[in-house]
């Protein structure tokens, strides 16, 4: 505690717990707030809760059996969690997906990211006090699961990307689905827009609040729609392009203020632009074509292949039970997922299970500049900014 | 197999080397990514280089990890991923950091996003960080005893 200067003379600052059992905290984030009357003075995060131990897990799993824990990291955009460690593996194998593969992975990423950034608007306006918003953010994340389910069996661990392809070719008639939800999505969006981005009380809570300028915002290592936000295009999409993404044509939003307004405004853009990449996704999809790299010992065979030949079922037996070895080395692979830059780490050292692997998550590493944006600013303040980092505790604390 | 590049050695590590010899240990290329070693002694201000210089310009500190190479020594390996915004590049450094002196310098006055990176390090694998202000363990409880990510302590917890 410190002593500040008040109005009526000297008096003693007061901490308030907040957390960990906070609905506003989206999770079990606990942080320690210092107080003069409702001004914050000190903003200490204390994280941990949802600790898991997946970097330690995943040394003891073959490489492949290692996705099922990426889904668990970032429970709201699994798939983009699967891209990005099936990247980093495939980069330290060396191995090139078949572009429809390539191309499957654009369009489900770009729904994850829409998917993500629902349940963001959803749940950062009720925060702030807009019910409403969030009964239809998930109405329409609903159709996108229910596409992802189509698609993977599975509505949220997906575990549909796999090393060298995709886990299973996808059911006929899924692109009509997708089709239906990119028609519905645009009138959607100018629904949330109509409730909020004109609406004096979401103004009111969001302008000037949470600002933080570009240079400490580089300083801190952010990235992801905050750093965009602040003023800075930077977009793993466009700078370090992987999985054929150069190919698309979209636009990466920006904007200066640096406040939880432009970080709203900025991910309604990027919903927008999502879209696009997704008409032009299903435009690029070839009908046939393998979606799984040709790479006996390290990619499963296919079915028909296993029942008619020798080779095929050895390897199946071979991959399920031993897994496969990449020469010692490391590969680091950065995507951009819904939250920021998701950088996976991965190490060999020439057995069948990875020596490390750590995630480099958006959530953990955005989070913090929390206390650089709320200190100063009033208690209520604190709400926006923790919706507008748009952090999810299991990836902040893997 | 990681080796090293004899014919093209990459402008990185040539920049580090007309400012102090010894910054650069060895140079290693792997499927298109460069790492430089850089000994302990010379991690804080190699960094400082690498963000400052003009034509380097590595100013954002994507990701600071530890890899645990027990039983091999030195046993701990600090691998820090750089980019470069303007110049669309990125960098590996690394030190090599050895298991019964596991203490580096702390990057955090050269980027501050080190801060929990650091401490993340520290918590799961034991490296300290001289100059870092504020090094308490972040995932853990403060009373957990040994360091979770070292390949000593067993996958299904200590007895």
């Amino acid at each position: 505690m410190t002593t500040v200067e008040t109005a009526t003379g000297p008096a003693k600052t007061m901490v308030l717990n907040m957390g960990p059992q906070h609905p506003s905290t989206h999770g079990v984030l606990r942080i320690l707030l210092e107080l003069d009357g409702e001004t914050i003075v000190k903003a200490i995060p204390d994280l941990g809760y949802l600790h898991t131990g997946i970097e330690k897990t995943c040394e003891a799993k073959t490489y492949s059996q290692a996705i099922t824990l990426t889904d668990r990291i970032d429970y709201l955009a699994p798939l983009s969690n699967n891209l990005g460690y099936c990247l980093a593996v495939e980069k330290l194998l060396g191995l090139e997906v078949p572009k429809r593969a390539q191309y499957i992975r654009v369009l489900l990423a770009e729904m994850t990211r829409i998917a993500s950034h629902l349940v963001w608007l959803g749940t950062h306006a009720i925060d702030l006090g807009a019910m409403s918003v969030f009964l239809y953010c998930f109405r329409e994340r609903e159709e996108i699961l229910k596409i992802f389910e189509m698609v993977a069996g599975q509505r949220m661990m997906t575990s549909y990307f796999r090393i060298g392809g995709l886990a299973l070719e996808p059911p006929t008639g899924w692109l009509r689905a997708v089709d239906r939800f990119v028609r519905m999505m645009p009138g959607r969006i100018d629904d949330y827009e109509t409730l909020l981005t004109e609406n004096r009380i979401w103004m009111a809570r969001t302008q000037g609040v949470g600002r933080i300028n570009l240079q400490d915002a580089i300083a801190l290592s952010m990235t992801g729609p905050a750093l965009r936000a602040a003023g800075l295009a930077y977009d793993n999409r466009k700078l370090f392009p992987y999985s054929s993404y150069k190919e698309f044509d979209f636009q990466v939003p920006v904007r200066t203020e640096s406040d939880c307004y432009a970080r709203y405004m900025i991910r309604i853009a990027e919903m927008r632009e999502s879209l696009k990449i997704i008409r032009q996704a299903m435009d690029k999809i070839p009908a046939e074509g393998p979606i799984r790299a040709e790479a006996p010992g390290i990619v499963p065979p296919g079915r028909e292949k296993m029942k008619t030949e020798m080779e095929a079922l050895i390897y199946h037996f071979k991959i399920f039970t031993e897994g496969f070895s990449p020469a010692p080395g490391e590969a680091y692979v950065t995507i951009e997922s819904p939250r920021g830059e998701l950088g996976v780490f991965v190490a060999s050292d020439g057995t069948p299970k990875p020596l490390r692997v750590h995630f480099r998550t958006p959530s953990f590493v955005n989070l913090q500049s929390l206390p650089k944006m709320v200190e100063g600013q009033m208690i209520a303040d604190v709400i926006a900014c923790i919706g507008t980092i748009d952090i999810v505790l299991g990836e902040v604390d893997r | 197999m990681a080796e090293n590049s004899q014919q093209s050695t990459p402008v990185v590590a040539e920049h580090l080397r007309s400012w102090n010899p010894r910054a650069v240990e060895s140079v290693l290329e792997f499927h298109g990514e460069i790492t430089i070693v850089v000994p302990r002694e010379l991690l804080r201000s190699a960094a400082e280089r690498l963000r400052d210089d003009s034509s380097l310009q590595f100013n954002l500190l994507s990701d600071m990890t530890c890899v645990d190479r027990f039983p091999a020594e030195p046993r701990f390996e600090l691998n820090y991923h750089l980019t470069s915004i303007s110049r669309r590049e990125k960098v590996r450094m690394r030190v090599a950091v050895p298991g019964d002196n596991p203490v580096a310098d702390s990057v955090t006055s050269v980027w501050p996003g080190a801060g929990w990176m650091e401490r993340e390090v520290f918590d799961l694998f034991g490296v300290r960080f001289s100059g870092h202000a504020d090094l308490r363990r972040i995932l853990l409880p403060d009373d957990w005893e040994g360091h979770p990510l070292r390949k000593d302590f067993p996958v299904e917890g200590q007895r």
